[in-house]
């Protein structure tokens, strides 16, 4: 009875509409869709780019914020990245796909920030270098 | 047939749109459960779903990997031993050179991509060759950007920074010159055995890990090369 075996989307009948989707590759879509998909990946990356090249050399952006502007416009371009070039989405295929991510953004997360908030206290309440060695006997 | 007698291909349209993912309607109605659909007790999912679900976990720990690096590189930014500093290293031309290199080799990844959806040979080889020609290019620039700093004395045994820069910017270029291998293997395999079912699951992989290390390198020309070369 189903009709899924004639849509035209499909190659060869290995894939099936209700299979949850791998990264990086999107089933339902026909060839078109992928261009498409990459046509604006490029584009948004392009511009998220040279956003990034520009507030880092001219002087567009007040000083001591253009740090948090350039980690603002380089997360964007991570994000643009996992929808339009790996075809990570919302949708209830990807929710393993998303689980995931969400896991390995806690790993980096948490492996990042420790390290700097861990090093920065130690470096803090280390006692400095010359009072150091003159307790050496 | 369904109870509502609509013309099936009729049905089958309203069915898709008003549930895309068809939730809830597996385990019921004439069709019955879809065998190998990864849902409830009808079997693992397609070897397709798995290889690429399975390379993204790999993928996921790889970048957990780069993030030890990048915080080694957080902690070591001002232990410069009196040496040079990232300000001094960093040669923005030849970033974005390098940046928009990467980019256009992850674009034309994504038009391989579609072109092996679509069964075209040639378009797949070409695409594949564009990007591993941009990835060649991107090593060689990086290469070149290592040894004009090795040639003024900035080598990774010269202070904690120095170190933790070539760690970090020398494994991603590591991963691409390794892709690139891969890359090459890909293109005789697409070449003599065609579109076999493994060969594509090996394009999804590839094609993944490419756009990966594409991110890293978001990562890697916003922290180390742009914010470095502020201050």
């Amino acid at each position: 009875m189903s009709h899924f075996e004639t849509d035209p989307h499909l190659f060869g009948g290995e894939l099936d509409h209700r299979e949850d989707h791998a990264p990086g590759d999107a089933p339902e879509e026909s060839a078109g869709h992928w261009v498409l998909n990459s046509n604006l990946g490029l584009i948004f990356s392009l511009i998220l780019t040279v956003a990034a090249f520009l507030a880092a050399r001219s002087h567009l952006i007040y000083g001591p914020a253009v740090p948090d502007a350039l980690l603002v416009l380089g997360v964007a371009q991570m994000g643009v990245h996992l929808v339009f070039f790996l075809h990570v989405t919302t949708g209830p295929d990807n929710t393993n796909n998303v689980l995931a991510l969400a896991f390995g953004i806690l790993v980096v997360f948490l492996i990042v920030v420790g390290s700097i908030w861990i090093m920065a206290n130690m470096n803090q309440n280390m006692m400095p270098m010359d009072q150091l060695m003159r307790m050496q006997p | 047939m369904s109870e509502t007698g609509l013309p099936a291909t009729v049905e089958t349209l309203r069915r898709v749109r008003e549930d895309p993912h068809r939730l809830g309607h597996r385990s019921h109605g004439s069709e019955g459960p879809v065998e190998g659909a990864g849902h409830g007790e009808t079997g693992p999912a397609s070897k397709r779903i798995i290889v690429g679900y399975g390379f993204w976990i790999f993928l996921l720990s790889d970048i957990v990997m780069f993030s030890c690096f990048f915080a080694a590189y957080a902690v070591m930014q001002g232990a410069t031993a009196g040496g040079p500093r990232a300000h001094d290293i960093v040669e923005i031309p030849r970033v974005a050179l390098q940046t928009g290199a990467l980019l256009l080799s992850s674009y034309t990844c994504g038009l391989s991509f579609a072109a092996t959806n679509a069964r075209s040979r040639l378009w797949t080889q070409v695409f594949l060759l564009i990007t591993g020609l941009l990835g060649l290019a991107f090593v060689a620039m990086e290469l070149q950007e290592f040894i004009s700093l090795a040639a003024q004395g900035i080598t990774p045994q010269r202070s904690g920074f120095l170190s933790a820069f070539f760690g970090l910017v020398g494994l991603h270029g590591l991963h691409v010159t390794v892709a690139g291998l891969w890359l090459a293997t890909m293109m005789a395999q697409v070449q003599v055995k065609g579109f076999r079912p493994e060969t594509v699951h090996r394009l999804i992989c590839f094609n993944l890990f490419w756009h990966a290390l594409d991110i890293v390198w978001i990562a890697i020309f916003t922290i180390v090369y742009l914010i470095g070369g502020i201050s």
